[in-house]
């Protein structure tokens, strides 16, 4: 583990590679499971491992453009707001991500929703 | 970036519509102005009888109000008509001097109601049925007169008549052709409907030609008098005699124009800057009065006006339907009968029921219902699809729920009388009221629409009939007819067929490749079509297509089955239901070792191992693997079982070794792809005690063989399956069980079942291929064999072997 003395604790927790494209990684955390999500452009987002509709986990589905399909029933959830994609309302956690080197530090201190 | 300008001209139907289409794909793109002749924001014309009639107001039938327009930033001019377009300049402007400059141009000018070139034409009191202001008139008439006169007895003018009765006038309805209507119906079926209307009050005179319109001492109509001599007294006179579209501002800007501005497929007129969508426009020499048209119109001009030039319009069928309480009737297609087709006529005067289905070579071209119209849609959709129906003609008038469709009846009349607290989908869980008030407070008009507001029929699909059902209810009329050609998601104009064609004629053999070559207009899809093209590039190169993990559904990626709550479910596979006391104690100690929580049998007499976190499933499956058990696919659109009976081993009736046939196709069929989930069975006797025929594929044994069946579906709507043929031996059966699947891997739509694709395909289609031509079975089994070589390969050994090891194990534990 390893911090850095920005404003946010920010934990290392993999290279970018770890992740296959267009899908995601579980993170568990003493917060709860995050997922870390990597784009077709390799952009890295972070939500709660939850569907705000009925928990569904989220690293579990499939991603598309910014966007994630909940397993379970089919919610679309934005990646970079964490918001359910209209007219569905709801909004998963988003957590603090960055990319360094190649390597993908989180942020456990979420920044909105649920 | 500036924005471009874009102008519409018509705030009716057609236009907005192309606005709101246009708003979704690129919201971005343009400053849009609209002009709109009317004081009113965008109202649906369709919508005008029932106001007439009493049972709506106009404020119920506005679909955008002007705070649409603003939160779009459209700047509206209302009572603004435009009278000049200077296409040099690129400016339009309107009879007051207002101008507005623009990049592109919309025509939706629409069209105006035809007057009779008779004396008295202009006089107070006669009236068109077009708009909210003739409405206004007709209903102050109605309020202070007695004598109505509706000239015209089609649609609008029987729409009219109606209305103006229910408001309490004496009606008479002028028509010049023999019967009622003669543009949607026979005589029959037009006699039925002049008999209900006359019993509601209402009078006709037919073969009547009007002369002049007579004014009274006050100059207002007080009759109308007729070539023949006779006159009736009238003191509101209805024109509903046709309309004309209006291309009188097209026409002066010198666009080319023939009884409509004329367009191209992509709904460009002669000047590519400027579109034309609606009824004034004229394409490939049809012009379109109906709503269904304009909407497949708005949605191809809205996708070149987003610059994404992938869209084509290439005409459309339309059927009717008459908007008047308590009236039935439903038309489509050529519905006389022209020559060389045959008609299947049901004729019963007494009992108000008429029925007539024209066939051509087969094939289905049009349909008059009077009476009972619930099988409308479904002739519709056969004549869309031009569908062979020779198997089932003898059946045809009687209807779809005759067709195996074990007894549920017709969708239409079943979700009508269902109760508002029924529930239509039940994954989502998701009530009649839900649906039907959502359809009516936001005016949704697609499936697509009612799915996502709703989320009915967005999870299994299974109800996805209802639904169309409950939106045909529900907005009556206005929900004509779909696009024959459905695009496979909102990510490409392209249907699941032109993909497929696409895939093997281009040889084009990745999904990137495709929809870079397609055109796609999203990066890289969605869910729904990433899933579709990774299986239909997987059926067309099963050796060299190498599977996209990332477009495959959580269940087959992980080869196991996501529960609610995000832990799996795992079936070994146990061929033809037949183990042993060794398989079960293997899979029983399996199960201790594990903790399994809940182990169940199937519905596919099969063990399912529930309540496995991701995690472990490497682990389980090591095991499962060890103990000889491969994956039994329960998570896939796969083959999935084979059940059985316990046959000649040990039935008293049994007359074949159904057991032994049923482990010989599983063997066979294992772990092959298919379009959605496959399911068999095989039967020892005719008793079917593996109920064969409801399964995708069936074989029931008789004492001279087997008999084999398709197309059955045990799901919420139950199919019995079609008797495809009987054969002699056992090869026979595996030979015609891999032709059949291997068209059906080949032909369907991704997610269709062979239930509807065999409906929709029709059981000749199926037989050309899998009975009729020898030749051509062997060559679609020979494909299902070569794909099988690639497919029979257990997906449990290899990760648990660790294949994909990083899809179960956390990327990072934090403490």
């Amino acid at each position: 583990m390893q911090t850095t003395n920005n404003q946010q604790n920010w934990v290392e927790v993999g290279r970018i590679e770890d992740i296959p494209l267009l899908g995601a990684r579980l993170v568990k955390s003493p917060k709860g499971d995050i997922a870390v999500f990597r784009t077709q452009g390799d952009e890295i987002f972070a939500l709660r491992d939850k569907c705000p509709h009925k928990g569904g986990p989220l690293s579990q589905g499939i991603v598309h453009g910014k966007k994630v399909a909940c397993p379970l029933h089919d919610w679309k959830i934005h990646l970079d707001t964490g918001l359910a994609v209209a007219p569905d309302e709801g909004c998963a956690a988003r957590f603090p991500v960055e990319v360094r080197d190649g390597l993908i530090y989180l942020s456990l201190e979420p920044d909105s929703g649920r | 970036m500036q924005k471009q300008k874009l102008v519409l001209v018509g705030n009716g139907m057609a236009g907005v519509r192309t606005l709101e289409e246009l708003l979704k794909i690129a919201s971005d793109k343009y400053d849009i102005t609209v002009f709109g002749a009317e004081p009113h924001p965008n109202y649906n014309r369709i919508l005008l009888s029932p106001v007439l009639a009493g049972e709506q107001t106009v404020q119920d039938i506005i679909i955008n109000e002007m705070d649409w327009y603003e939160q779009n930033q459209i700047h509206l001019h209302i009572n603004k008509k435009v009278t000049k377009i200077d296409r040099k300049n690129r400016i339009v402007f309107t009879e007051d001097g207002t101008s507005a400059e623009y990049d592109r141009l919309l025509l939706s000018t629409g069209s105006n109601p035809f007057i009779l070139p008779i004396p008295g034409a202009e006089l107070p009191g006669v009236v068109s049925f077009r708009d909210i202001s003739d409405v206004e008139a007709m209903l102050d008439a109605s309020s202070r007169y007695r004598n109505a006169v509706v000239i015209g007895g089609g649609l609008l003018g029987l729409e009219a008549a109606n209305g103006l009765m229910l408001r309490g006038m004496d009606v008479t309805v002028v028509h010049i052709a023999p019967w009622l209507m003669d543009r949607q119906l026979d005589e029959p079926a037009a006699r039925l409907l002049q008999q209900s209307l006359e019993a509601k009050g209402l009078k006709f005179l037919l073969e009547k030609q009007t002369g002049a319109l007579v004014p009274g001492e006050s100059g207002r109509v007080c009759a109308v008098s007729f070539k023949d001599g006779d006159s009736i007294p009238a003191d509101l006179v209805v024109m509903a005699v046709g309309i004309r579209p209006n291309t009188e501002l097209a026409e002066s800007a010198g666009l080319y124009c023939n009884r409509g501005v004329v367009v191209n497929d992509t709904l460009q007129t002669f000047d590519p800057r400027i579109y034309a969508v609606g009824e004034c426009v004229s394409h490939r020499g049809v012009a379109y009065g109906l709503v269904a048209p304009l909407f497949e119109q708005a949605k191809v001009a809205a996708n070149h006006l987003a610059e994404y030039g992938i869209g084509c319009y290439t005409g459309s069928l339309t059927s009717t339907k008459l908007k008047v309480t308590g009236i039935d009737l439903f038309s489509a297609g050529d519905y006389m009968g022209a020559e060389g087709t045959d008609a299947i006529v049901l004729s019963d005067p007494a009992g108000g029921n008429y029925k007539k289905v024209v066939l051509k070579d087969n094939k289905v071209v049009g349909a008059v219902l009077y009476g009972d119209t619930t099988e409308g849609s479904w002739y519709f959709d056969l004549l869309r699809e031009g569908t062979d129906v020779s198997d089932i003609r003898s059946s045809l008038l009687f209807g779809q729920h005759n067709l195996g469709d074990s007894g549920h009846g017709d969708p239409h009349a079943r979700v009508a009388a269902m109760p508002d607290s029924a529930e239509i989908c039940g994954c989502n869980g998701v009530c009649k009221g839900d649906i039907v008030k959502a359809i009516r407070d936001k005016k949704l008009f697609t499936l697509d629409e009612v799915r996502a507001h709703t989320k009915a029929s967005s999870s299994c699909g299974s109800c996805t009939g209802l639904v169309e059902s409950l939106l045909a209810v529900t907005v009556g009329g206005d929900y004509s007819t779909a696009p024959s050609k459905k695009p496979m998601c909102g990510c490409t104009e392209h249907s699941h067929d032109e993909v497929r064609e696409t895939i093997t004629r281009q040889g084009i053999k990745s999904i990137p490749a495709l929809m870079h070559f397609m055109e796609w207009k999203t990066p890289d899809g969605c869910n729904k079509c990433r899933t579709a093209l990774n299986y239909y590039l997987l059926c067309a190169w099963p050796s060299e297509y190498v599977d996209d993990n990332q477009s495959r559904y959580i269940n087959e990626r992980v080869h196991a089955n996501i529960q609610k709550d995000g832990t799996y479910s795992v079936i070994p596979r146990i061929f033809g239901g037949d183990t042993s006391p060794k398989q079960l104690m293997a899979i029983a100690q399996i199960a201790e070792r594990w903790e399994v929580p809940t182990v169940k049998f199937t519905g596919g007499q099969r063990l399912d191992l529930l309540g496995i976190r991701k995690e472990q499933l490497p682990g389980i499956w090591k095991d499962l693997s060890e103990a000889g058990f491969v994956s039994g696919h329960a998570y896939g659109k796969a083959m999935r079982t084979v059940k059985t009976c316990v046959g000649s081993q040990w039935c008293r009736f049994g007359t074949q070794d159904s057991t032994t046939m049923g482990i010989k196709l599983e063997e066979l069929t294992w772990g092959s792809w298919t379009p959605h989930k496959f399911k068999l069975a095989v039967s020892g006797c005719p008793r079917n005690c593996a109920e064969a025929t409801i399964k995708d594929f069936g074989v029931v044994a008789v004492d001279s063989g087997w008999e084999l069946h398709i197309g059955g579906n045990g799901g919420i709507k139950v199919r019995a399956t079609d008797f495809l043929c009987h054969v002699k031996t056992e090869e026979e059966v595996l030979e015609y069980c891999a032709a059949f699947m291997q068209v059906y891997r080949e032909d369907a739509h991704y997610l269709e079942r062979t239930a509807p694709w065999v409906e929709r395909r029709g059981l000749t289609y199926v037989k050309e291929r899998v009975v009729d031509d020898a030749e051509q079975r062997k060559v679609y089994a020979e494909r299902f064999y070569e794909s099988q070589k690639y497919s029979q390969d257990d997906p449990w050994k290899a990760r648990g072997e660790g294949v994909d090891a990083h899809e179960y194990k956390p990327m990072a534990i934090l403490s």
